[in-house]
């Protein structure tokens, strides 16, 4: 039997929205099986409210490699001596303990949608009613010149959190003095659209105290970016003449870079580095593509409960899916699991389905106590995930403002990590 | 022409001989100095003034809320303050009807003034206790005699608990679910009223924050009400 999923209410009725009986399993196994594929904002999340709501209704599996997970957000703080290795570190017993998930640290490197299987690198084969599949990003081959992942010793991506994160630091502090440090910019669309910016400000940051001479050389292939007047105006203020991007309208996106010889080329011009951080274009987690959920680099779903275009089945979060207007963030995918977990369990246990509501803050520090954010709010319309309102803050704004907001993105920090993993 | 430091009978005297030239009265300052005995107990205003339970009020208007040197506000106080709460005679105008609806959980137990005359009556007495210009009350005629206050009507909504746990989640990537509040403040077992006021205020944007206001801008009362009653009863 099939329920209808696309069971979309306004706000008025959604004390109607009670499905009229729990759904029967056509196979006859007792619970209703779950599988989501990683373990990080949006697949930790998804995990976790399907298996809490259900109040044991629904067998959940959690498929992430990483016995530690490292979160990509806030590592920019770790470049910049904000936080510790360690503080962006979690692990999974919360989630097997007091949500009797079942956590399997294997990578997934199947799926057979038809048998309705995950195969794993480990050899098991796992059954699921529903897939969900969470994989962030990965890089597209060939899009920086010059390197490729066996480079990323040399010139790391740091663009997913842990060994690359502290590799990247260390490669920072061991810059000789008045050396260069180098940045290849992604382009659109890809994972944090502030990113590589908050991480130009923390490099910045580092420097300015521990090696001043240096600089800053970004190459960018993009015409603008995100809090780009809030970023320049920072950079202007407390990191005068270091930081130097070289954008689209002065060749920043014809790029080349040499690991062996520690060089980049940008428009032809040659620049010896010292450190060189090297962030390609970006593409949905592989698994999506061997799921055959994509189409070219990311996976399109419906914005009502973020199921796949391609597959009723499966559901698609965070980086890996194209959704619409939600940028691809680590709140993002944490606000997609939940309309996604409530559509799940929907279907599965016949629990009461209400609206799908999105939404997303970015909050980025530029230096100490000088924090700045972006956010909006979306809603599901039959195309994508469409913007509703918006805001982000101004340039000029006094100290008191901006250490606020900085102290209000440690509380995001500990707000979404406890969403996650408590 | 006001002079800062000169005292109450005085003060009275320069107003009551008629407001400055081509500004409109906000309210009777007498009368507000009668309804003003009720913040006595905590409040001082005028030559000598000094804190008490409350901080003294002159120089209030302009006034960053949370901001003035040497009193011990709330944290809620303080937070307000660095969100950009700044005390004009609309902020004030609120904040008299009901203090928890631009604080919630400030120290200030205060029921409200809930007639808007008495409201600007309080104000144009403290206002002889302000010299910021750029604050003056008649700068701002629209803010006059407004009732801020929340229908009894959208009070008296019950909510649904469940349908507030759905939309719970949205709240919970930044407040905490177990209380604990670094940055962001608990919103776990709130009176249901403190919080729907809360709500409306950054709904209706007289409380600043700019997260807040554009998350409490899309819901309807129904949704409001019923985070309210999912939030109380979390433990």
């Amino acid at each position: 039997m099939k329920l209808n999923r696309r069971l979309f209410i306004g706000t008025g009725a959604a004390a109607a929205a009670t499905l009229s009986a729990p759904m029967v399993l056509a196979d006859g196994h007792a619970k209703p099986r779950v599988v989501v594929i990683g373990g990080g904002a949006g697949g930790a999340t998804a995990a976790r409210y399907i298996a809490k709501d259900s109040e044991g209704a629904i067998d959940v599996t959690l498929i992430e490699p990483s016995r530690t997970y490292f979160t990509c957000f806030f590592s920019n703080l770790y470049l910049g001596g904000f936080k510790e290795i360690d503080d962006l570190g979690h692990t999974y017993g919360a989630l097997a303990a007091k949500h009797g998930i079942n956590v399997v640290h294997d990578w997934a490197i199947d799926v057979d949608r038809d048998a309705k299987t995950v195969s794993l690198a480990g050899g098991d084969t796992l059954p699921y009613d529903k897939l969900v599949l969470s994989p962030g990003i990965d890089f597209v081959d060939g899009s920086v010149e010059g390197w490729s992942l066996a480079a990323q010793n040399a010139m790391p991506h740091a663009y997913k959190g842990g060994s690359q994160t502290e590799l990247l630091r260390a490669q920072i502090e061991a810059m000789p003095e008045g050396g260069v440090f180098a940045m290849v910019a992604p382009p659109n669309p890809y994972r944090c659209p502030p990113g590589p910016y908050e991480r130009i400000s923390m490099v910045a940051h580092q420097l300015k105290a521990k090696n001043p001479t240096a600089k800053i050389l970004v190459a960018d292939p993009k015409p603008k970016f995100s809090k780009q007047s809030l970023f320049e105006e920072g950079w202007a203020k407390h990191y005068s003449g270091m930081v130097d991007v070289i954008g689209e309208d002065f060749g920043g996106g014809s790029v080349s870079v040499d690991p062996v010889a520690m060089t980049i080329t940008i428009d032809g011009e040659e620049t010896a580095v010292a450190a060189c951080n090297v962030i390609p274009a970006m593409k949905a987690g592989r698994i999506a593509e061997m799921a055959g959920v994509t189409d070219g680099n990311w996976a399109p779903v419906n914005a009502v409960d973020m199921s796949s275009k391609a597959d009723p089945d499966v559901y698609v979060l965070g980086d890996a899916s194209q959704q619409g207007d939600m940028p691809k963030s680590g709140y993002s995918a944490n606000s997609q699991a939940k309309v996604c977990a409530n559509a799940v369990r929907g279907a599965l246990t016949g629990s009461r389905v209400f609206p799908a509501k999105f939404s997303n803050t970015c909050w980025s520090l530029i230096d100490t106590n000088d924090g700045v954010k972006v956010g909006a709010t979306y809603e599901a319309t039959d195309e994508k995930i469409a913007k509703v309102d918006g805001f982000i803050s101004q340039t000029g704004e006094n100290a008191d403002l901006r250490q606020a907001t900085y102290e209000e993105s440690e509380g995001w920090y500990a707000g979404i990590t406890a969403d996650m993993f408590s | 022409m006001i002079v800062r430091g000169i005292s109450v009978i005085v003060g009275l005297a320069a107003v009551l001989s008629g407001p400055p030239v081509g500004a409109a009265p906000i309210g009777d300052p007498a009368a507000g100095e009668q309804i003003f005995s009720q913040c006595k107990s905590c409040h001082q205003v005028g030559q000598g003034a000094t804190d008490r339970v409350g901080p003294h009020l002159n120089g209030i208007f302009g006034r960053a809320a949370g901001a003035h040197k040497g009193y011990n506000y709330s944290e809620g106080l303080h937070r307000a303050g660095a969100d950009g709460l700044i005390w004009t005679a609309e902020t004030l105008d609120v904040y008299l009807e009901n203090p928890r609806s631009l604080v919630s959980r400030t120290r200030m137990n205060f029921r409200g003034l809930k007639d808007a005359k008495d409201r600007a009556d309080v104000l144009a007495f403290l206002r002889i206790y302000s010299d910021n210009p750029s604050d003056l009350p008649e700068a701002e005629p629209t803010a006059r005699g407004t009732d801020h206050d929340i229908d009894a009507e959208i009070l008296a909504i019950q909510g649904d608990p469940e349908y507030g746990e759905y939309l719970s989640s949205e709240c919970l990537t930044c407040h905490q679910r177990d209380g604990s509040a670094e940055g962001i403040p608990s919103i776990t077992q709130w009176p249901e009223e403190d919080f729907v006021v809360a709500m409306h205020a950054y709904k209706s944007k007289v409380r600043p924050h700019p997260v807040m206001q554009m998350m409490a801008g899309r819901l309807n009362n129904e949704e409001i009400a019923a985070l309210a009653a999912y939030f109380r009863t979390l433990e």
